[in-house]
């Protein structure tokens, strides 16, 4: 199991589930972020967390915790 | 009239459309209860006038921000005869994923399809009438900047409302169908408006949906769990439904778009290529903080570019000291614009001062009305006023920054740290932004998306130093070296701002673990396409916050000026307190004010801080400057000019430039030490802001939660100023402070352990209800 948040830079992956609850899991979706989705990890803040993504022809950033629930293949 | 709500995703150019569509009629308000900017306006150049009000920008219809919760009450509530759907054509998925949501609401919609001249410049194309057949919605292709097929959009929404709608869904398709046909039914039989968009929501176990129907509710969950054994959601359906509406946006929508070639990851655009400059991972941090120093120093330097070493004959060409041109421009250096303005604006109310004294001594009006009319009511404003350049510059800097998207990119980098203290990289901006004026910076934490969070922010925002808070700095710091003969200016004044800074992070920390307890907010946020912000957004963005600040300016901000010139210019017969002369100067004689008397009464409580009953007889004088500088913080050196002429006249023997003169006499006068000095700066820093930064934080914080703000500044500066002196007088005080906050420390780890049990434990009930 790989999670989105284990990406390497310039990384590409589909979206497999989602985890988490409440209002993180639903914005995740929102933004989203669903099953069969393709993403792509576009770098890293400098400081290493949060991660930039390309996901749907967007740019989204979101911070390792809450990646964290994202399962990708 | 007919109403119009302008809905869509953040950066999809809603609000240039609001611009373009309504001008100079627009209005900036409040939603209730929230700090939301609700704007409203009309559109005037179709047949009829059309009200069109701008719902906050968001993602979802989801119940968990307040935008989301305002966009579908106000939709759901207040009918609208339509909804215009502003959509990104370079974004389509994510944009239409809003749209779906919008259709199942019983009201006309219309697509305005933004942007599409972007599209066309990479060669691709979408198909609008295919687009526009599958959706079952008008759409119409419009540019908001150049303000494109703007008419035909509104020609359209007016045709949409005459043929009324229905709500439909794009879920009707799915596996979940079933599910919600039944809700639906359940839901006309209630009678029930919009039963579409409320069924959907009821499957999706929407907080407030589930709350409003739980019988509905109930009955959905039963028959989900017995008709949908096959969900390879295992019956979460928010899952579920949000896939199945990108799943359809993906199979009929989006495939309306032919791109001319296939797009690839490696391949960058003109923004992901200045991204990758300006988020580098070494080069990003310096480059911001270079932009911040530019920012800085095009609003409060006196040097602009450092071209006055190099360009001396620019200062003779400005003429003698004195004129107009030479004090507006010129200060050693060129001025910066921020500086230049500030002059003429300053010029300009000594003008008016200059003006008034004579006007009124020609009529022969009586002093003391003259007195409140030229000191107390246009000293007041024009106290205010003198700040409106810088602030203003401030924030056209920085909404330059906002609309170009390089805002979003600054809270990305610095999220890491200031997660660490409970809030996100959000919250950096404003806070530098206080290093300037804290009014712009409380305004602009509206970027942050959790409230608790932006409360805390708004209230540590002062103790970034502000520019008005530097000359008392000086002032001081330049006494305590003069007559103590201690340590060095420039150390001293650093140090200040450190503790202000240090105080500010430990204040945040504390508060998210107390009262503004909750959960780090999830920081999941879209980072926008780099582009040029458009010149007419700027400047309606920069004249709705100049018209903001000047009804504040002559409402709270007045009344309280006033207020602070009558207690220090009457004493308790209601009689004016008269005058000192010295020299050319003319001093009230505060000493003898009501003020004054308010000043001995309270002095006895500044006594842990080093300015109180150890001082001499007159020891008040502190807590009056500290009182006359809530008017502007930089009076609290002109209240102890004017408190010297009164006191030591001799002594004083006039104003000096950089008021370390005033501070002398006054360390002179009251026998202050170094580390009451120290204190009472430390106290002016972080007590209560001047009253244009109150009356911003009030708009901010919302009037309920205004008064812990109030409470917790004055808490605060008397915390901190008394650590200050009580360890600079007496060194063993340490020993005592470190103990309080270990136990400030156990208590709020032990409170949090308390309050997370009781919130599990309403989790508990809530679920087993």
């Amino acid at each position: 199991m790989k999670l989105l948040s284990q990406l390497k830079i310039g990384e590409q992956a589909t979206v497999v589930a989602v985890h988490g609850e409440g209002a993180v899991r639903r914005r995740l979706f929102d933004m989203g972020i669903t099953p069969g989705a393709e993403v792509y990890l576009r770098k890293k803040a400098p400081l290493g967390d949060p991660i930039e993504i390309a996901i749907r022809g967007y740019e989204l950033t979101l911070r390792k915790a809450e990646a964290a629930n994202v399962e990708v293949k | 009239m007919l109403r119009f709500a302008l809905v869509g995703n953040p950066n999809s150019g809603k609000t240039t459309l609001f611009n373009e569509l309504t001008g100079s009629t627009a209005h900036v308000g409040n939603w209730p209860g929230v700090t939301v900017d609700k704007k409203t306006g009309t559109y005037k150049k179709g047949d009829e006038p059309v009200d069109i009000v701008d719902l906050p920008g968001i993602y979802s219809l989801s119940p968990y921000t307040p935008e989301e919760v305002i966009a579908r009450n106000f939709i759901l509530d207040e009918h609208p005869d339509c909804v215009i759907n502003i959509v990104d054509a370079t974004n389509l998925e994510r944009n239409l994923y809003l749209t779906t949501q919008l259709m199942e609401l019983d009201v006309p919609v219309v697509v305005a399809l933004n942007m599409t001249d972007v599209l066309d410049k990479n060669g691709d194309r979408i198909d609008v009438k295919t687009l526009e057949k599958r959706i079952g919605l008008p759409v119409v292709e419009i540019s908001a900047l150049k303000g494109n097929n703007v008419e035909k959009l509104m020609t359209r929404a007016i045709e949409a409302v005459k043929n009324g709608r229905k709500g439909s869904s794009v879920l009707k398709e799915s596996a979940l169908s079933s599910a919600i046909n039944n809700a639906e039914i359940a839901l006309k039989l209630k009678e029930v408006e919009a039963p579409l968009f409320h069924a959907v929501k009821l499957v999706e176990k929407d907080a407030i949906e589930v709350q409003t129907h739980p019988a509905e509710s109930r009955a959905v969950e039963a028959f989900i769990r017995e008709n949908l054994t096959q969900d390879p959601f295992n019956g979460d359906m928010e899952a579920a439904i949000a896939d199945a509406r990108y799943k359809y946006i993906t199979a009929h929508f989006s495939s309306t778009l032919t791109r001319a070639r296939k797009p690839s990851y490696d391949e960058l655009s003109k923004s992901d290529k200045a991204d990758k400059v300006l988020t580098h991972k070494w080069a990003g941090i310096p480059i911001f903080l270079v932009i911040m120093f530019a920012i800085f120093h095009l609003t409060f330097s006196e040097n602009f570019l450092y071209l006055g070493s190099i360009i001396p004959a620019f200062g003779e060409w400005c003429g003698v000291e004195g004129n107009a041109v030479k004090t507006i421009f010129f200060a050693g250096g060129i001025n910066s614009p921020g500086v230049i303005l500030f002059n003429a604006m300053e010029l300009f109310t000594g003008k008016v001062e200059e003006w008034l004294s004579l006007g009124l001594d020609g009529l022969g009006a009586n002093p003391i009305l003259a007195g409140l009319i030229v000191d107390g009511i246009w000293g007041g404003v024009a106290s205010v006023l003198s700040f409106l350049p810088q602030i203003l510059v401030l924030f056209l800097l920085f909404s330059i920054l906002e609309d170009s998207g390089y805002m979003a990119r600054v809270a990305f980098m610095l999220d890491r740290i200031f997660r660490r203290f409970g809030v996100s990289g959000r919250a950096f901006m404003p806070m530098i932004m206080g290093f300037g004026c804290s009014v712009p910076a409380m305004i602009n934490t509206r970027t942050m998306a959790d409230e608790k969070e932006r409360q805390a922010t708004v209230r540590v925002i002062p103790f970034f130093s502000c520019g008005a808070k530097l000359p008392i700095l000086l002032a001081v710091a330049g006494g305590i070296v003069q007559v103590f003969d201690f340590g060095n200016a420039d150390v001293i004044t650093y140090s200040m701002y450190l503790l202000g800074m240090v105080t500010a992070l430990i204040s945040l920390l504390v508060m998210r673990n107390t009262t503004q307890r909750g959960e780090a907010s999830p920081f999941i946020m879209e980072l926008p396409t780099y582009h040029m912000p458009g010149f007419k957004n700027l400047m309606l963005h920069l004249w709705d916050k100049a018209k903001h600040f000047i009804t504040k300016a002559f409402t709270i901000i007045l009344i309280s000026c006033v207020a602070i010139w009558f207690l220090s210019n009457f004493n308790w017969q209601w009689k004016h307190v008269g005058y000192i002369t010295i020299g050319e100067e003319e001093f009230a004689r505060t000493d003898l004010s009501i003020l004054a008397s308010l000043g001995q009464f309270i002095q006895p409580i500044f006594t842990p801080l080093g300015f109180g009953s150890q001082l001499n007889t007159n020891g008040w004088v502190f807590a009056v400057a500290a009182m006359l500088g809530l008017i502007a913080k930089e009076d609290v050196i002109a209240a102890f000019g004017t408190l010297a002429a009164c006191l030591a006249p001799m002594a004083f023997g006039g104003s000096s430039e950089d008021g370390i003169r005033e501070v002398v006499v006054m360390i002179e006068a009251t026998g202050i030490g170094v580390a009451g000095l120290i204190s009472f700066i430390a106290f002016n820093m972080l007590t209560i802001p001047c009253f244009a930064a109150v009356a911003a934080a009030r708009g901010e914080i919302g009037k309920e939660k205004f008064k812990w703000t109030l409470l917790f500044w004055i808490f605060t500066s008397f915390l901190v100023s008394s650590i200050v002196y009580t360890v600079g007088e007496f060194v063993w005080p340490v020993v005592i402070w470190l103990v309080v906050a270990a136990m400030a420390v156990v208590g709020i780890v032990f409170y949090n352990k308390y309050a997370d049990k009781k919130d599990a434990q309403k989790r508990l009930l809530n679920a087993k209800k």
